[in-house]
């Protein structure tokens, strides 16, 4: 039968199992959207922005495993993808971005609305292809959800024609695709990992540094079984976090600039390190040359390019984290490692990663969403928020954390918590954000009212840009260079602390949050946390915003100063240990 | 640092070649030279790329081009046996009678092939390695300062029988 571009597009995403399709109309993908009209079998949701868009179904892919499907038009609805495709590819999450494009005859004309979205991201994506001809539509589609969702997943966009889109053709949509030139891995290198678990069972001070990779590969379970039956402790990534339950006796803590003092302190005195699904970014290395110095380092990864790429690798292992891990726990012996543990115990006694003040805390606030929240998925933005949310939340099989890492996009979580509660309308979600990362994204309040979506947005609110302001305090000698964000024009331009005369912060967040329809709750001391949150956790038809009024020069400590070792870090305000 | 040579076979698409050279530019890798054609099965192209690196940055332009959906083999042509040539057009103008009868002598001992005169102007065709067109380009510097016009193809390599 023939049918037209558009209606195999339809036909696809259903064969594809799409049931959530994060879409926003333009001229050119108007035929789209009619072949979508009036079907029953996905729903369509129509957020404010483009980037709002792309990271709701980041948010959505990362909370549920399964591809996140974007659909916006050409030119400025593409270019609004760029940041959220980046924040996806880089912390490997499964997008699949369409995109509107002129009709083939009018590309390269400078058209209206036509930009050249396969060129813009043809380095921050995994594969992006125009449709030319209408006969190979069925056929791309297919690639595209298979090249996103294997391997190290990734975003792939399709740019649409309109031309390809009107155009008749067959109806047939593949069920297999065989791409020559992409064979992802699907077995372990035996002898290699006979190699690596013979050093790993004569290790005295064995550590295993989990990334992102085994949360990926929805290995938690299976590596909650080899820390316990291997006795060897676990530290994490940021990405990491929450496989295996942060509460665990083998968990020390996060790794990097901001990482506990316990992880960071174990990852340079141990004798193997056997990290799994992590690629050694800059943020968790510390000083090149001087990371894990001691150490044996086995690193399996599903990427060959992150092995041996920044840390040089005693036992590179190309796997999915998955497969690596059974083969693991069919080898792997219990260590005794007894000694070890306790003297990593101590280190976690001696500097525990805590906030100290007579102010309410973002510790405080965390600890309590801890309480509270049992099935949970937290979404964060990026700055102090998302540290603090890294340093003090509790995750475990029933509580996920969502958070950009590889980008550290700002204006990521609160749009990705609306991917997440459309995914998981079941339990409940939680954003952690601050004053600045919130209004890059505000616009998205109106799609969380009109899909009744009851998300409790916590703004930890400084008026600073807080990160930023906290560099410019330790480094920059508290030359608070444009990280006010209660600055006025009356203010004088090297104002380095705040007074009692600061203007008043705007907007005032809780009648913002009034003026959407959704609910707004002023929260500006300790033992009104728990009330806050136990209203917000009952209002079950629309968001909840709870502005935290928090200390403003609140630091996040410990951090690794620029240049450091990774042990060699700044515990306290004003004190630095060895 | 050292000079290496790659030989890769891509898709034959439109952007694939943008891909490749976006790769290099956006990692910083330096890329010597690069050329494209079709092979024997059209819909796949062959490139060969020179580029100066260390180890360890080569190991990871190998694994960065395998990475890439559109690339579906990457060979190192470093240090095996291939052959190797590079088209180039040495054209010197501006000569007198005495300069065009030096260009033919040098063309005859060096073994290029003049495919087109007239009298004040010559075209030289040069079918050999990188490294010898180098110093052709050199030596005819050298010799007809300012008047010379070139143009390379960069090199096409395959590897040899025996």
């Amino acid at each position: 039968m023939q049918i037209t571009g558009s209606e195999l597009f339809v036909k696809a995403l259903k064969k594809e199992k799409v049931d959530t399709l994060f879409a926003y109309p333009g001229g050119q993908v108007i035929d789209l959207f009619n072949a979508l009209y009036g079907q029953k079998e996905m729903e369509v949701i129509l957020p404010r922005h483009e980037q709002g868009l792309v990271h709701a179904a980041d948010g959505y892919a990362r909370s549920t495993g399964k591809v996140g499907v974007c659909l916006v038009t050409s030119g400025p609805g593409a270019t609004n993808l760029v940041t959220g495709i980046a924040t996806a590819n880089y912390d490997s999450v499964p997008l699949v971005c369409f995109t509107g494009q002129v009709p083939t005859g009018l590309i390269g004309n400078d058209a209206f609305q036509e930009v050249d979205i396969v060129g813009i991201t043809r380095s921050i994506c995994k594969y992006a292809v125009t449709v030319r001809r209408r006969e190979d539509l069925g056929m791309i589609i297919k690639k595209a959800f298979y090249i996103a969702k294997t391997g190290k997943p990734g975003v792939v966009l399709v740019d649409l024609p309109k031309d390809i889109q009107k155009a008749l053709g067959s109806d047939s949509y593949p069920d297999k695709i065989d791409i020559r030139g992409y064979k992802p891995n699907t077995s372990v290198h035996n002898g290699q990992m006979k190699k690596a678990i013979g050093i790993l069972n004569k290790a005295q001070r064995p550590v295993f540094l989990i990334g992102g990779g085994v949360n990926i590969a929805h290995a938690n379970q299976e590596m909650l079984e080899l820390a316990e039956l291997t006795n060897v402790p676990v530290i994490t990534t940021i990405m990491g976090k929450g496989v295996i339950p942060t509460t665990h006796k083998l968990y020390v803590g996060n790794i990097g600039i901001h990482g506990s003092f316990a992880a960071n302190s174990a990852i340079s005195e141990c004798d193997v390190l056997f990290s799994i699904g992590t690629r050694f970014n800059d943020r968790i290395t510390g000083k090149a040359g001087t990371f894990a110095n001691n150490a044996t380092i086995i690193h399996v990864d599903v990427d060959p390019a992150s092995i041996s790429r920044t840390i040089d690798v005693d036992i590179p292992i190309v796997s999915d984290a998955k497969k690596a891990i059974f083969a693991l726990l069919e080898k792997a012996t219990t260590l005794n490692t007894d000694e070890w543990l306790k003297k990593i115990e101590n280190w976690k006694k001696q500097y525990p990663v805590e906030m100290k003040s007579q102010y309410m805390t973002p510790q405080n606030i965390i600890l309590a969403i801890n309480q509270i929240f049992k099935k949970a998925v937290i979404t964060t933005d990026v700055g102090q928020n998302q540290l603090w949310a890294t340093q003090f939340l509790e995750l475990n099989e029933h509580k996920q954390m969502l958070t950009s890492g590889g980008l550290g996009t700002m204006g990521y979580g609160f749009p990705a918590a609306i991917g997440a509660k459309l995914g998981n309308p079941q339990k409940d979600v939680i954003v952690i954000s601050g004053d600045g990362g919130i209004q890059m994204n505000i616009q998205e309040l109106a799609t969380a009212i009109v899909y009744e979506l009851p998300i409790i947005i916590c703004i930890l609110n400084n008026g600073y840009l807080g990160n930023v302001r906290q560099w410019q305090e330790l480094f920059f000698d508290k030359r608070y260079s444009s990280t006010c964000m209660r600055y006025r024009k009356c203010c004088d331009t090297t104002c380095n602390s705040p007074n009692k005369e600061c203007p008043e912060y705007t907007p005032d967040f809780i009648k913002l949050a009034q003026s959407f329809g959704a609910k707004g709750i002023r929260v500006t001391k300790t033992n009104d946390i728990i009330p806050a949150l136990q209203k917000a956790k009952e209002n079950r038809k629309s968001p909840t915003i709870i502005e935290f009024i928090i200390e403003r020069e609140a630091n996040v400590m410990p951090i690794v100063p620029p240049g450091n070792a990774l042990n060699d870090m700044i515990l306290e305000s004003e004190e630095t240990a060895k | 640092m050292k000079k290496r040579w790659i030989s890769l076979y891509v898709e034959n698409d439109i952007g694939v070649l943008a891909r490749i050279s976006g790769l290099f530019s956006g990692k910083s890798y330096n890329l010597n030279s690069l050329t494209v054609g079709t092979t024997e099965d059209e819909t796949i192209s062959r490139m060969t790329i020179s580029l100066t690196s260390d180890d360890k940055t080569f190991e990871q332009v190998k694994k960065q081009l395998n990475r890439s959906i559109e690339v579906i083999k990457v060979i190192d042509f470093t240090d095996v046996a291939v052959h190797r040539k590079e088209i180039m057009f040495i054209k010197v103008k501006n000569c007198t009678f005495q300069d065009m009868t030096e260009l033919f002598r040098m063309a005859q001992i060096f073994n290029l092939k003049v495919i087109d005169y007239n009298k004040t102007t010559a075209l030289m065709e040069s079918i050999n390695t990188e490294k010898i067109n180098n110093d052709f380009v050199r030596l005819f510097a050298n010799a007809f300062s300012n008047r010379i016009e070139i143009v390379r193809g960069g090199s096409v390599g395959i590897e040899a029988i025996n």
